[in-house]
C-alpha cells in the first residue's frame, strides 16, 4: 500500500515521522479528519506537541494524555458532518509511565515503590529513551483497541528521529543485559563477582554508598516487571511491521528538513518498515508562481507608468493612498514576487530530487499547498488532508 | 560561559558556531563544545574530527564535542586518584548503565568538564552548543539536581564549586534561540520561566532566529490589503489588476507568515523582559549552506557593535 489514500481507507496504523518544525502534527489531524470523512473511518490521532492553534481548532480545551473524541459539528466539510469519527490525545510521558507502571507490576506493593521511588521520575524522562518508548506503547494500546479503525501516530522529535522504533528493542536489550544482572544480585554474591569489585569500590567513592544502593533498589523493583515489558516490545515490534501499518514522512523543501527525509527513506527502508508515502509540505504551487512568473515581466514594466499608478489608487478609493505610497507597495510587491519566483524554481529542483529518491525507494511523493489563509476550525483539516496530492 | 539552547532544528549549533567565530576573531581565546555527540558543530564551522581533547581550528578558536567516557576518565584522574583506572574500560559501562537511572550523573561529568575549564581559567569564553530546551535544565542545573540526592561522596564535595561558577550570573549565562514559530516560542517562554523559577541560572539572551523580512511594512500593510481586496472583490480595472493578481496573491501568503510571526514576536519580548530579543534575519539561499555560519557571525558583529 503505497498509495496514501488507500492507507487512509483500508490502513490500520499510520506512523509520521520527519524531523521538528515541518508541520507533522497537523498533517497528522488532517490526515485523520479527512479519512474520518473519506472513508468513514473511526481515527485515533496521537500526537506529542499539539500546537495552541491546532487544539483551539479541534475545539479542545487542551490535549491531554486521555483520548478525546472531536466533536462532529467541528468537522464540517461540504456542509457535512463526517460519517466516521475523530479522537485525539497527547502523549504524555509521565502520565503514560504511570499508568504502565501500573499495569505490569506485579502488585500493588511493588507499583507503589516504584512510583514512588525517587529515582523514578528520572526514569520517566530519560530513561532507555523513555519518551520514544511510551510512543510506541501508546500506539500498541490505540492500535489494539476495537475503538478505532485507524490509528496515526505523531512521532516525537528524538535526537535521532529513528530512535523511536528501536525503543522497543532497547528495552529489552536493557533487560537482558549482564550488568542489570550484576546490579540486581544480592549483595553477598557481589562480592565474588570480581568483575564487579573495581567499580563497587570506586562507585562507592564516587556517588556514596547510599545513592548506590537506592539505585540499586530501583533496579530491582524494575526487574520483577521485564516480563511485562519485554512481552509488549516483542508485540509493537511486531505490529510496527506488520501489512497493514504504513510509514509517512513529512518534510518541506528547505535542505535541513529534506536532508533528514533523505536520511529517513533510507534507513526506513534498511529496516524493512513500509514506506508509504512521503509529503512535502508548504510547498508553493507550482500553478501559482507559473502566474507570478508571467505576470512578472509586464508588472515591472508597468510599475514604471504614473498611469498605472494611477489606476491603481482609483482602485483603494476607500483609502486614500497616495501615488507615492502605493507606487511603494507596488514596487515592494513586485521585487517580493521576483523573489519568491527565484525561491520557487530553487524548491522546485529540491522537489524533483525528492521525488527521485521516492522513486528509488518505492514510495509515492506527494505535495501539500502552503496554507493561504491561518488555520481555523477543524473542517480547515478537512480541506487539508484533502487537499495533499500526488507530486 | 555560555549555553546555547533552543528546540531542535532551530539554530542552536549555527548561532553558537557564530557566536565563537566573532569571539575568536575579536582576540578571545575561545572554546566551542558540542554537547551531543552529532557532529553538527564540525559541520557548522566548516572543519571535521571534532573530539573531546579540544583542538585550535582557527586562530584562538577551539573545538570539542562532549563524550562523558573520557570526561569520566579525566575526572578520576583528576579527583579519584584511583588505582584501578586499568579496569576502567568495565567501570565506564557499568556507570553508563547506572547513569541512565540516576539522575544528574551523565549531566555532571559533562557540565564538570566545561565548569572545570571555566575554573582554571583555559579559556576567555567557553560557548556550549547545549541540549535542546527540554533537556537544558537538568544540564545546567545537574548540580543542584545531584546534591540534593547524593548525601556523600566525592560527587557531592564536587558539585559545590560548579554551583558557584553555575549561579554567578557574571560567569555564566544561557542564550536561548527560537525560531518565530508557535511551538519554539512557547517552549522558550516556558523555559525562561523555569530557569528563573526553578534555577539559579540566569539567562544572557534571547534570540530570534530565521526572522523573515517584511514584505511591506508599517501603514503600507493596509494599503497593500486593499489592493488584494480590490482585485479579488473585482473593483480594480482589469489591466493593473490582471499582472497584479498573481503577485498579490503570492505575497499575501509571505504576509500572512510575517503578520503571525511579529504577534509571536512580540509575545516573545514580553517574556523576555528587559533582556530584549536579538533578531537574525533568515538569510538568503543563495548564500552557500557551509557559509551560513560566517555570514551569521558577520551579522551578528554588526548587531551588537
Ligand atoms: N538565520 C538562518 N537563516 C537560514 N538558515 C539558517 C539560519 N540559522 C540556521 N539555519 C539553518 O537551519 C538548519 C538547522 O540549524 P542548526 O544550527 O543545525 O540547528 P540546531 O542546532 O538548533 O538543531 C541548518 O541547515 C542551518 O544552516
Ligand atoms: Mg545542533
Amino acid at each position: 500500500m503505497n498509495n496514501l489514500r488507500e492507507v487512509l481507507q483500508h490502513g490500520r496504523l499510520v506512523v509520521v515521522c520527519g524531523s521538528g518544525g515541518v508541520g507533522k502534527t497537523t498533517m497528522s489531524a488532517s490526515l485523520g479528519a479527512f479519512a474520518a470523512h473519506a472513508y468513514q473511518r473511526r481515527v485515533l490521532v496521537l500526537t506529542v506537541d499539539p500546537a495552541r492553534r491546532l487544539a483551539d481548532a479541534l475545539g479542545l480545551e487542551s490535549f491531554g494524555n486521555a483520548v478525546v473524541e472531536v466533536d462532529q459539528r467541528l468537522l464540517m466539510h461540504n456542509d457535512m458532518v463526517p460519517a466516521g469519527s475523530m479522537y485525539a490525545a497527547m502523549i504524555d510521558t509521565k502520565a503514560s509511565w504511570d499508568e504502565l507502571i501500573t499495569r505490569c507490576a506485579p502488585n500493588a506493593e511493588v507499583c507503589e515503590k516504584v512510583l514512588t521511588n525517587k529515582l523514578y521520575k528520572n526514569l520517566t524522562e530519560r530513561f532507555v529513551n523513555s519518551h520514544d518508548y511510551i510512543a510506541m506503547e501508546r500506539l500498541y494500546e490505540a492500535q489494539q483497541s476495537s475503538k478505532y479503525d485507524l490509528v496515526i501516530v505523531d512521532t516525537p522529535p528524538s535526537r535521532n528521529a529513528l530512535d523511536v522504533l528501536d525503543a522497543p528493542k532497547r528495552m529489552k536489550e536493557f533487560f537482558a543485559s549482564r550488568l542489570l544482572r550484576l546490579l540486581t544480585s544480592q549483595a553477598q554474591s557481589r562480592l565474588f563477582s570480581l568483575a564487579a569489585k573495581p567499580f563497587f569500590i570506586v562507585a562507592d567513592r564516587i556517588l556514596g554508598a547510599r545513592f548506590l544502593s537506592d539505585i540499586t533498589e530501583f533496579f530491582t523493583l524494575f526487574r520483577t516487571m521485564e516480563e511485562g515489558f519485554v512481552a509488549r516490545a516483542n508485540e509493537v515490534e511486531a505490529v510496527l511491521k506488520h501489512q497493514d501499518t504504513s510509514f509517512i514522512v513529512v518534510t518541506t523543501l528547505e535542505p535541513a528538513p529534506l536532508r533528514e527525509s533523505d536520511f529517513l527513506i533510507d534507513e526506513l527502508r534498511n529496516r524493512s518498515f513500509h514506506l508509504g508515502s512521503v509529503i512535502a509540505n508548504r510547498v508553493t504551487p507550482a500553478g501559482l508562481l507559473r502566474d507570478v512568473e508571467d505576470s512578472l515581466g509586464s508588472l515591472q514594466q508597468a510599475i514604471q507608468d504614473p498611469l498605472f499608478v494611477q489606476a491603481v489608487v482609483g482602485a483603494t478609493e476607500s483609502l486614500e493612498p497616495s501615488a507615492e505610497q502605493v507606487a511603494r507597495v507596488v514596487n515592494a510587491v513586485a521585487q517580493g514576487s521576483e523573489l519568491a519566483v527565484k525561491q520557487g524554481k530553487v524548491d522546485l529542483d529540491r522537489l524533483h530530487r525528492l521525488g527521485q529518491h521516492c522513486n528509488e525507494a518505492g514510495a509515492q511523493l506527494y505535495v501539500c499547498a502552503v496554507a493561504e489563509t491561518e488555520l481555523k476550525s477543524a473542517s480547515d483539516l478537512v480541506a487539508i488532508g484533502d487537499s495533499v496530492e500526488p507530486a | 560561559m555560555l549555553f546555547v539552547t533552543g528546540k531542535g532544528g532551530v539554530g542552536k549549533t549555527t548561532f553558537a558556531s557564530a557566536l565563537a567565530q566573532l569571539s575568536a576573531a575579536s582576540g578571545k581565546r575561545t572554546l566551542v563544545v558540542e554537547m551531543d555527540d552529532k557532529g553538527a558543530l564540525a559541520h557548522a564551522l566548516h572543519t571535521e574530527g571534532v573530539q573531546f581533547a579540544e583542538r585550535e581550528i582557527a586562530p584562538n578558536l577551539f573545538a570539542m564535542a562532549m563524550n562523558t567516557e573520557d570526561s569520566l576518565r579525566e575526572y578520576i584522574r583528576l579527583f579519584v586518584k584511583n588505582p584501578l583506572v586499568s579496569t576502567f574500560g568495565p567501570l565506564a559501562k557499568i556507570l553508563d548503565f547506572v547513569a541512565n537511572a540516576a539522575p544528574g550523573v551523565k549531566e555532571i561529568l559533562a557540565v564538570g568538564k566545561l565548569c572545570w575549564e571555566v575554573r582554571e581559567r583555559n579559556y576567555d569564553i567557553v560557548i556550549v552548543d547545549a541540549e535542546a530546551t527540554g533537556h537544558i535544565v537538568a544540564q545546567v542545573d545537574a548540580p543542584a539536581i545531584l546534591s540534593n540526592l547524593v548525601q556523600v561522596g566525592v560527587i557531592r564535595d564536587q558539585t559545590r564549586w560548579m554551583q558557584d561558577i553555575l549561579h554567578d550570573q557574571s560567569a555564566t549565562g544561557v542564550v536561548v534561540v527560537t525560531t518565530p514559530e508557535e511551538i519554539p516560542v512557547l517552549e522558550t517562554i516556558q523555559l525562561l520561566d523555569t530557569l528563573q523559577s526553578k534555577t539559579k541560572v540566569s539567562v544572557s539572551a534571547v534570540v530570534a532566529n530565521r526572522v523573515h523580512p517584511d514584505v511591506v511594512a508599517g501603514g503600507d500593510l493596509a494599503v497593500f490589503a486593499g489592493l488584494v481586496s480590490s482585485v479579488e472583490s473585482g473593483m480594480m480595472a482589469s489591466e493593473p489588476a490582471s499582472v497584479l493578481r498573481g503577485p498579490l496573491r503570492l505575497l499575501s501568503i509571505a504576509t500572512q507568515r510575517r503578520k503571525r510571526e511579529v504577534g509571536l514576536l512580540e509575545q516573545l519580548a514580553t517574556n523576555a523582559k528587559q533582556r530584549g530579543v536579538l533578531f537574525m534575519s533568515i538569510l538568503e539561499i543563495d548564500e552557500q549552506e557551509a557559509g551560513i555560519t560566517s555570514v551569521m557571525s558577520s551579522v551578528l558583529k554588526d548587531e551588537l557593535s
